[in-house]
């Protein structure tokens, strides 16, 4: 089983608070799901190539123009907070 | 006259012929969504002042000479993952409550373009995370065929919009059997195209190897219909193949003699429900009747499917959901004191469990020294799986299997189990993960094992045929024939409920 500070790394590196409830919840959740793969250890993999998606399409370009979509209001305005047509962060420092 | 469950060709008629505007089509479906949706929750947003005005335009188009675009007028629900200008998009989640996606995903746009009138918004498993609707963050969709029952998920409320008779037909995705097990398990057909067949190009993204929007329906033969005009090729999605869209509606062809169709051993063993495996048996018979030939054929590594998927879709979704961090759209905490809070806590108010899980499976096994042991080797397995389904289709055209193991269960029995969505999905992850092309459609009824059914037939079953990539036409066909010498699918539920 999963310890709770691998959680709570995990949770970091994932950027979502957990409550220590939740902690000991996914706990027993992640743990499930990873004991539940471990069998694919079990397949031997020698010689065989990763598949990453099945298109069979490679290196697909366009032609890179700009291309004025003119929804710089409508995009700014489903935004939790602007200033002076920014999206607005807090400090980082 | 009784218009909630004709084929898209009847509609087509009717609005062309005048003896129904598309105002009157749209409000009779609209008032069915009023009588039946309280009890069935299969919308998110009814969009009734959009769909009128939508279908006002349709009208004057239809009365205008020249011929009419086949969707034009016609009715119909998207999943809430597909993102509509100016019509919110959850994707049944909190995160996304107030989302008013500044465009339309590309299949949302080929309908317009039709002049096809959206009625709404349907509900979902939480970012299409889980197989029985019932992690979408507005309550579970009910079965139409009994309410204490699930609809099958993720695409829940487009399975129980069309089930019940509250749209002609709905958009849905899959990415390891969203689409597939939920028709299966609410009656309906449902088409699961080639991957990259559809674009995905405005679709909430889950799965990005996976992803598969399609769509619901009434019969094979809508199915074809509105495959033709969704499928091709999208600039925006770079993924989508270039291959020809065929005229598959047109194309449809009733003679199967000597078409050869596998039987794959490995998924009519565990732990299926023998009133249910009956039923598919019989439907494969039906087949062999009409002149196909039955083979027996083995996808041995079948069972490592669901484990690939387990690590595969959680590093995509983990990767996709990033996205979500309270600063350009969404949820955004109002309790934050710095900015690493404003992530953390708007999407730990924003993700519900199930979200959060498979964000943090997905982050496990991406993280610097297991993700050799999990990702890369999972991609492997993918890799031999892919291998094994193309060996397969040099001896047999298509594949025919259950679309589900057992018939719908009772609500509440997913909860909790952080496996469930992945177990249920044994008979579809597999050639979800080859990019392959499906289609389910019902085959009869079975009593369920786990107590009683409002329903007096029993619960509908589904027949699934799974061919090679690109295989759409063949799969059409085959669908195409069973259904033009049985009535399953002209079979619907009585919508009466119980408490």
């Amino acid at each position: 089983m999963l310890t709770k500070e691998e959680v709570i790394k995990i949770a970091q590196l994932a950027r979502i608070e957990l409550s220590e409830t939740e902690v000991e919840k996914f706990q027993k959740d992640l743990s499930t799901v990873l004991d539940y793969v471990e069998e694919l250890k079990k397949v031997d993999v020698t010689g065989l190539e990763e598949v990453s998606q099945v298109s069979g399409l490679v290196n697909v370009q366009r032609e890179d123009k700009v291309v004025d979509h003119g929804n710089r209001e409508e995009i700014l305005s489903i935004a939790p907070e602007t200033k002076d047509g920014y999206f607005k962060v807090k400090a980082i420092l | 006259m009784q218009l909630e469950y004709l084929e898209l060709t009847e509609l087509r008629k009717l609005l062309d012929q005048k003896k129904v505007s598309s105002v009157e089509l749209t409000k009779y479906f609209l008032e069915r969504i009023k009588k039946y949706d309280k009890e069935l929750n299969s919308f998110i947003t009814v969009t009734e002042k959009e769909a009128l005005e939508q279908a006002a335009v349709a009208d004057d188009f239809i009365a205008s000479p020249g011929e009419n675009p086949f969707l034009c007028g016609i009715p119909y629900a998207a999943k809430d993952l597909f993102c509509t200008k100016g019509v919110r998009t959850t994707a049944a989640s909190k995160i996304l409550d107030n989302y008013i996606p500044p465009y339309d995903a590309t299949t949302i746009s080929k309908l317009k373009e039709q002049k096809a009138v959206l009625l709404g918004k349907t509900n979902l498993d939480q970012f299409a995370h889980g197989s029985s609707g019932e992690t979408s963050a507005y309550g579970p969709a009910k079965n139409p065929w009994d309410n204490n029952r699930m609809p099958g998920g993720s695409s829940s409320g487009s399975t129980t919009a069309v089930g019940a008779g509250l749209a002609p037909f709905a958009l849905a995705t899959e990415t390891g059997g969203s689409i597939r097990f939920p028709a299966s398990v609410s009656g309906i057909t449902g088409w699961k195209p080639t991957y990259g067949r559809v674009s995905r190009y405005g679709v909430i993204a889950m799965g990005s190897s996976l992803d598969s929007p399609g769509v619901m329906v009434n019969s094979v033969v809508d199915a074809a219909q509105i495959a033709e005009i969704i499928a091709g090729h999208d600039e925006k999605d770079s993924t989508t193949g270039r291959n020809e869209v065929l005229a598959y509606s047109k194309n449809l062809n009733s003679d199967i003699k000597g078409l050869k169709i596998g039987m794959p051993k490995e998924y009519f063993t565990d732990g299926m429900e023998a009133g249910a495996k009956q039923k598919v048996l019989n439907g494969i018979k039906v087949l062999e009747n009409l002149g196909a030939k039955i083979v027996e054929v083995s996808l041995p590594n079948t069972r490592y499917g669901q484990m690939v998927y387990a690590i595969i879709a959680p590093s995509e979704i983990s990767s996709n959901l990033a996205r979500y961090d309270g600063i350009r759209y969404g949820h955004s905490t109002s309790k934050a004191k710095n900015l690493m809070e404003v992530y953390t806590k708007s999407r730990a108010e924003g993700f519900g469990d199930e979200a959060k899980r498979r964000i943090m499976t997905g982050t496990y096994v991406l993280s610097a020294g297991y993700y050799d042991a999990y990702y890369k080797r999972a991609q492997k397995v993918r890799g031999l799986i892919i291998r094994e389904f193309a060996e397969v289709f040099k001896q047999v055209d298509v594949l025919a299997a259950a679309s589900t193991p057992s018939v719908a269960q009772k609500l509440g029995h997913a909860a909790d189990d952080p496996l469930f969505g992945y177990i249920v999905d044994q008979l579809h992850i597999p050639s979800s993960l080859a990019g392959l092309t499906a289609m389910t459609f019902p085959c009869g009824f079975a009593r369920p094992t786990d107590g009683e059914t409002l329903s007096m037939d029993g619960l509908p079953v589904g027949l699934q045929i799974i061919g090679p990539q690109w295989g759409e036409q063949k799969v059409f066909n085959v669908g195409f024939a069973y259904q033009q010498v049985t009535d399953w699918h002209k079979k619907h539920p009585a919508l009466e409920f119980g408490d």
